[in-house]
């Protein structure tokens, strides 16, 4: 609301009989009735609110390495062994799915559950991230919280299976991060999810 | 049906984008906005009268009539043929012309009475060259108070987030502040990673947002002149949903340290904590009343979820306030505390809603399938939202009595969140 520039409204004397100056004032801008028709103040901001030249200044890269990403490869490696990589092993399967503003882990998912928590516990010194994730529907907060639910109840599950709660890392993405792309019911099934990351 | 189109090159973003009126009021006032007279010498790249035309219709209650279907184009109050205008339905005429003098160019406008033939407005704006656009918009603030008698928008500002799919598993997302209608619009911060849910401070100098950049939620308070910004929350879990109270010295804001999400409000001078929501459910996106007293927030406690409020000092338990459908979330107030503006789901679909609190009566604004997080102009009279039409996310406006839709498309990308500055 607040341009950095200051911008002058002067009545027109003598051509505008209507404009009255209050009213000016009325709209919080600079008025000077003794010098018509010049403006006050350009403080040099160059009036376009925020400008090109400021955010050049002001705009900001938030993109950093983190040690996240350093350790992916220790972690492909992992993905690519035959545990992981067999399609009969259960655990080659990483994403579970939930139903529309659900997060309870359906039937169909708990073996899948049960086998990643069986192998944490076999290697305590693995860890794994659950990143919660929602469809498009619904407000971006609510789901934000949504996704860590879902992400929760396979933590809790894993947890009342016997895996160490320092193994076990939540973050949700709500719907911020949707891996089909699509607006339709068989996208929505496939962004509802909890993908289990090893780290 | 009202279409009126244009087209505005948007300086900071590099982003055409359009604004089309896509419904419009049958009671609106007609207005001229003649063409003003160009300064000589120079090629102006801002049409002043196109801008304040857009802005009028826009606010639903006006309709712009069509420069093709202007008969004359008068500059000076002398050359206007009252009876030509009336005779094509115009209520009022706008006339202006555009002087250079060294960096600056003058502005004026006279605005007139086609029944009365009568001067009712002139004003005369006085901008630097390349803040034309801004001239226009003072202008249409000047028209809008001296018709209606209210504060008009034109000059404020919204701040937004879009999304771009590079490649897959690359994306980019920016969050951008620009002039209400899209305009001048600047990336303040960019990232690989979501960045969510910008609110903006009530002087309009900063922003407090959500940005995933570390791999985890983290909440930051951006100071806008500066660029410098700082870390205020990051906590275990979800650190989310930021919201400034009435005197900026506090944040409402959605933790889940505790366990799951609950609303906290965070004093920003010291960082410190207090909890305000306990319930085992879900309970986030909290914003406050216009006097500071009320917490307005979404929870599923009684399992879906619905709009409750609750004292912000804590001294008292929370109120369930929407009983209209099963879904109805992300809420916030009007300027002048008489409405809450919702997302609400019928049906499957999610539309825009507005409950006004003192006759309890729920209005559907907008037809849905996706439409989100709506936001109030400062004046109380227009909402901002983000929706879906065809395949893209865009930004729309909708007037508070549901008649009036705008649509501010960028050509790429999505856009979304959008906040309108207090």
């Amino acid at each position: 609301m607040n341009l950095k520039n200051t911008v002058t409204i002067i009545c027109l004397a003598g051509v505008l009989s209507a404009c009255a100056t209050d009213e000016a004032l009325e709209e919080g801008l600079d008025v000077n009735q003794n010098i018509p028709a010049i403006n006050v103040d350009n403080k040099g901001a160059s009036g376009q609110g925020y400008n090109a030249s400021t955010a050049n200044v002001t705009g900001l890269e938030l993109n950093q390495q983190s040690a996240y990403d350093n350790n992916l490869s220790a972690a492909e490696k992992l993905m690519q062994s035959s545990d992981f990589s067999d399609p009969s092993s259960p655990l080659s399967t990483r994403t579970i799915y939930f139903e529309y503003d659900s997060s309870q882990i359906l039937d169909k998912f708990v073996p899948i559950v049960e086998a990643h928590a069986s192998y944490l516990m076999r290697h305590p010194n693995q860890s794994l991230v659950l990143q919660g994730h929602s469809d498009e529907r619904g407000t971006r907060e609510y789901n934000i919280s949504l996704g860590e639910q879902r992400a929760k109840s396979i933590f809790k599950m894993m947890q009342l299976l016997g895996v160490m709660a320092s193994q076990i890392n939540v973050v949700s993405y709500g719907e911020e991060k949707p891996i089909a792309l699509e607006h339709n019911d068989a996208a929505f099934k496939l962004n509802r999810r909890v993908e289990m990351v090893y780290k | 049906m009202l279409s009126v189109s244009l087209s505005i090159y948007s300086l900071g973003a590099r982003a055409e984008l359009t604004i089309e009126i896509t419904e419009g009021i049958q009671s609106a006032y007609n207005i001229a906005v003649v063409p003003f007279g160009q300064p000589k010498d120079n090629k102006l790249e801002v049409d002043v009268a196109s801008i304040i035309r857009g802005d009028l219709a826009g606010s639903g209650y006006f309709r712009s009539l069509d420069q093709s279907h202007m008969l004359a184009l008068p500059h000076q109050p002398a050359q206007i043929k009252f009876r030509n205008w009336l005779a094509i339905g115009q209520d009022y005429v706008v006339i202006g012309n555009i002087k250079a003098e060294g960096s600056r160019y003058h502005v004026d406008m006279s605005l007139f009475d086609v029944v009365k033939k009568e001067q009712l407005k002139g004003v005369r704006v006085t901008v630097e060259k390349n803040a034309l656009r801004q001239a226009a918009h003072h202008i249409s603030d000047a028209i809008y108070k001296r018709l209606l008698g209210v504060k008009g928008v034109f000059t404020s500002r919204i701040a937004y987030i879009t999304s771009r799919v590079i490649s897959k598993n690359n994306h980019e997302y920016n969050l951008f502040i620009a002039d209400y209608d899209g305009a001048n619009a600047v990336s303040i911060a960019k990232s690989s990673e979501p960045i969510m849910s910008p609110d903006w401070s009530p002087n309009g100098e900063q922003l407090a947002y959500v940005s995933f950049e570390n791999k985890v939620s983290e909440i930051y308070v951006q100071t806008l002149a500066t660029g410098k910004r700082k870390s205020v929350a990051k906590y275990k879990g979800i650190n989310g949903s930021p919201s400034w109270s009435p005197d900026g010295k506090k944040l409402a804001l959605t933790l889940s340290k505790g366990g799951n999400s609950d609303v906290y409000i965070l004093s920003l001078d010291k960082l410190s904590l207090r909890q305000l929501t306990k319930s085992r459910a879900i309970d986030t996106e909290a914003t406050w009343s216009p006097d500071g007293k009320t917490i307005l927030f979404t929870s599923d406690r009684g399992r879906r979820p619905q709009l409750y409020v609750m004292p912000s000092n804590g001294e008292g338990g929370a109120e369930r306030i929407t009983f209209d459908g099963l879904y109805n979330a992300r809420g916030r107030f009007s300027a002048d505390g008489k409405l809450i503006t919702m997302v609400q789901a019928k049906q499957g679909k999610y539309h825009i809603a507005v409950l006004n609190l003192e006759t309890g009566v729920v209005s559907a604004l907008t037809d849905g399938p996706l439409d989100e997080s709506p936001s109030f102009a400062p004046n109380s009279q227009t909402i901002i939202y983000a929706r879906r039409k065809a395949n893209k996310e865009i930004l729309s406006t909708v007037t508070v009595d549901g008649v009036t839709k705008q649509d501010i498309e960028f050509t790429e990308g999505s856009v979304r969140e959008p906040a309108w500055a207090k």
